[in-house]
């Protein structure tokens, strides 16, 4: 039942949705939902509310179990059978929309949880700092802004730093997909640009999709969108070439 | 980086080993159980701090492991009186002789050791806290729901242990001890050891909580505290870790539980009322969540106080303990250490111009 289209990417695609649906309660938050996305890619998703963008982002990423469909990682993976801690270890990062930070924890030791290395309890027990770790750290407080937050409680960032920090535990877990949910929320105009070159920058040697709402930020990151409506795909291609269907203006950009 | 003995547990721990030192000095020994009733009491209150402080699971069940080890200890007492108890059985402690027991039952075995019985004052605890931490954590129960049934299940201890069938003494539990390791307990050198002994104990498990929270593992406890679903998305099983913090919190009480019993010379089901557990977690709020030499202080304040207060207004022991939960909840949410880092801090400046 796969149609073509799709099934032409499935072996090529880094991550593969095909047929995903998820109901709450009878309501359908995702319903026949297919999306192929390509190793590098940077990717939008844009969708009215309740469009079911983030339940998407939880059925990657093990928190929700779709009632059908098949989620894929490199083509051999199924995501569904794996819990949060699994599908973090196969290298997909998640990035919530309220920033989410260690708040009671140093700039430095949020970054030094998200390193990637052994999670297990033994393991981070008897974990040793090392100079190379000191250096990593360093690159991304250099690569987020932050270096001179280093020793600040991450309690006390602003909100955009708060943003920021997250992205860099992203980062430090070295993903190879990192799913980021609406980052120009409460940013102001300088930062949400800002922000969308770092995402830039990270693509390429990392998938990148994005969730958002805002468009200008949508243009600014230039690349392939989908739009999602009702829990489906309503239309994908260039923010141009879906700004200007009649669809997509009618249930999301309006007139 | 935090070190391992940072300022205020390097004092605490100065202060202890004075305390220890000179209380055989200054106080009469009649004196020297109750203080080492103390000490296990603030040893269990570090356990509980561990698991509450830093990794948030408020256990309204701690006791239940205390009572645990402190029977495990109290199993071997009774075995080492043998053929001198009142009805002169060299098999059978008197309440089984009593009950009508023609034999030892199997749980009973092995307890005529005392490193057995030392071992399992850990392991009961700690067999009991994975398991159930192992269903509860797994299953995702947290917050409020996690300590409604951690009251449960002291709950359900209390009501089992009282039982005669149980075979653990009943109502009465296990009393009428005489000798650990042929010492008297009731001889000043035994019961000065036993004092030295929680001291010890209190100082070691202090410091391996500390060695616990300084390092990685113990960050990544304070992370699920604070965000459990971030941690989960940054690839930790945070059940592991919530499984494995609150074990090693339950063979802390056990421990406390086992140095208990020979200095107060009884243990029964008494000791699972949730009441008991709840008043452990005062004397954590009270001292300061999350500060471990805190929670120890907190009990020391507490207990002492309720020694005071129950033997010269009686009535009032409860009202003082409502109260002084009341007091902390609003007054100070950092508890007593709290209080003194917020007079401490302008004191360097002050030392500097004296």
């Amino acid at each position: 039942m796969t149609p073509p289209a799709i099934g032409a990417t499935r072996a090529a695609a880094q991550l593969y949705l095909d047929g995903v649906s998820r109901s709450f309660d009878g309501f359908k938050a995702i319903n026949g939902l297919s999306l192929a996305v390509q190793p590098g890619e940077l990717r939008a998703v844009i969708g009215p509310n309740g469009a079911g963008k983030t339940t998407m982002m939880d059925i990657i990423t093990g928190k929700t179990r779709p009632d059908a469909g098949v989620v894929l990682w490199n083509g051999d993976t199924d995501l569904t059978r794996l819990d949060e801690a699994a599908v973090a270890r196969l290298g997909i990062g998640r990035k919530f929309q309220k920033p989410t930070v260690f708040e009671t924890h140093s700039v430095e030791d949020n970054l030094r949880l998200a390193l990637k290395a052994p999670r297990g309890v033994l393991a981070t027990l008897l974990h040793r700092r090392t100079a190379d770790e000191d250096a990593r750290v360093t690159a991304l407080l250099e690569q987020i802004r932050l270096a001179p937050q280093r020793q600040d409680q991450a309690a006390n960032l602003s909100h955009g730093q708060k943003q920021w920090l997250e992205i860099g535990m992203l980062l430090a877990q070295d993903p190879a997909l990192l799913l980021i949910d609406e980052p120009a929320a409460g940013m102001t105009d300088a930062e949400t640009m800002e922000t969308a070159a770092l995402l830039k920058s990270i693509a390429g040697a990392r998938t990148v999709i994005v969730v958002e709402h805002d468009m200008d930020f949508v243009r600014a990151l230039n690349c392939r969108v989908t739009v999602l409506h009702q829990g489906a795909v309503l239309a994908e291609g260039s923010l141009d070439h879906v700004s200007a269907r009649a669809d997509v203006i009618d249930v999301y950009l309006g007139r | 980086m935090t070190r391992l003995i940072d300022r205020r547990t390097g004092l605490f721990l100065a202060a202890l080993a004075l305390a220890t030192l000179a209380a055989p000095l200054v106080l009469p020994t009649h004196l020297i159980p109750l203080m080492g009733k103390y000490l296990c009491y603030a040893l269990l209150a570090v356990a509980l701090d561990l698991c509450w402080g830093y990794a948030g699971i408020l256990s309204l069940g701690h006791g239940a492991f205390f009572a645990l080890g402190g029977y495990a200890m109290g199993m071997h007492l009774m075995r080492e009186i043998g053929a001198r108890g009142v009805y002169a059985n060299p098999d059978l402690p008197d309440f089984m002789v009593f009950l009508g027991y023609d034999h030892l039952p199997w749980f009973w075995w092995g307890f005529a050791s005392f490193p057995y019985a030392a071992l399992m004052a850990l392991v009961v605890p700690g067999l009991l806290a994975f398991v159930f931490g192992w269903f509860a954590f797994r299953s995702r129960v947290s917050g409020v729901y996690l300590s409604i049934i951690t009251q449960a299940l002291t709950y359900a201890l209390l009501l089992a242990f009282f039982r005669n069938e149980m075979g653990f003494g009943g109502n009465n539990g296990l009393t009428d001890f005489r000798e650990v390791l042929g010492f008297s307990l009731s001889a000043p050198a035994t019961r000065l050891a036993l004092f030295g002994l929680s001291a010890a104990a209190l100082a070691g498990c202090l410091i391996l909580a500390r060695a616990i929270v300084t390092s990685k593992a113990g960050k990544v406890l304070v992370a699920v505290r604070d965000a459990e679903s971030r941690t989960r998305f940054l690839g930790y099983r945070v059940e592991g870790y919530s499984v494995f913090v609150f074990t090693v919190s339950a063979m802390m009480a056990g421990l406390a539980g086992a140095l208990y019993v020979p200095q107060v010379g009884i243990i029964n089901p008494g000791e699972f009322a949730p009441a008991n557990s709840i008043e452990i977690v005062v004397w954590v709020a009270l001292g300061g969540r999350g500060t471990l030499v805190g929670a120890a202080l907190g009990a020391l304040v507490v207990v002492a106080l309720k020694s005071w207060l129950t033997a010269t207004f009686p009535d009032l022991w409860l009202f003082a303990l409502g109260g002084l939960f009341i007091l902390v909840t609003l007054a100070l949410p950092n508890g007593l250490l709290g209080l003194a880092a917020r007079f401490a801090r302008p004191r360097p400046r002050a030392e500097v111009s004296a």
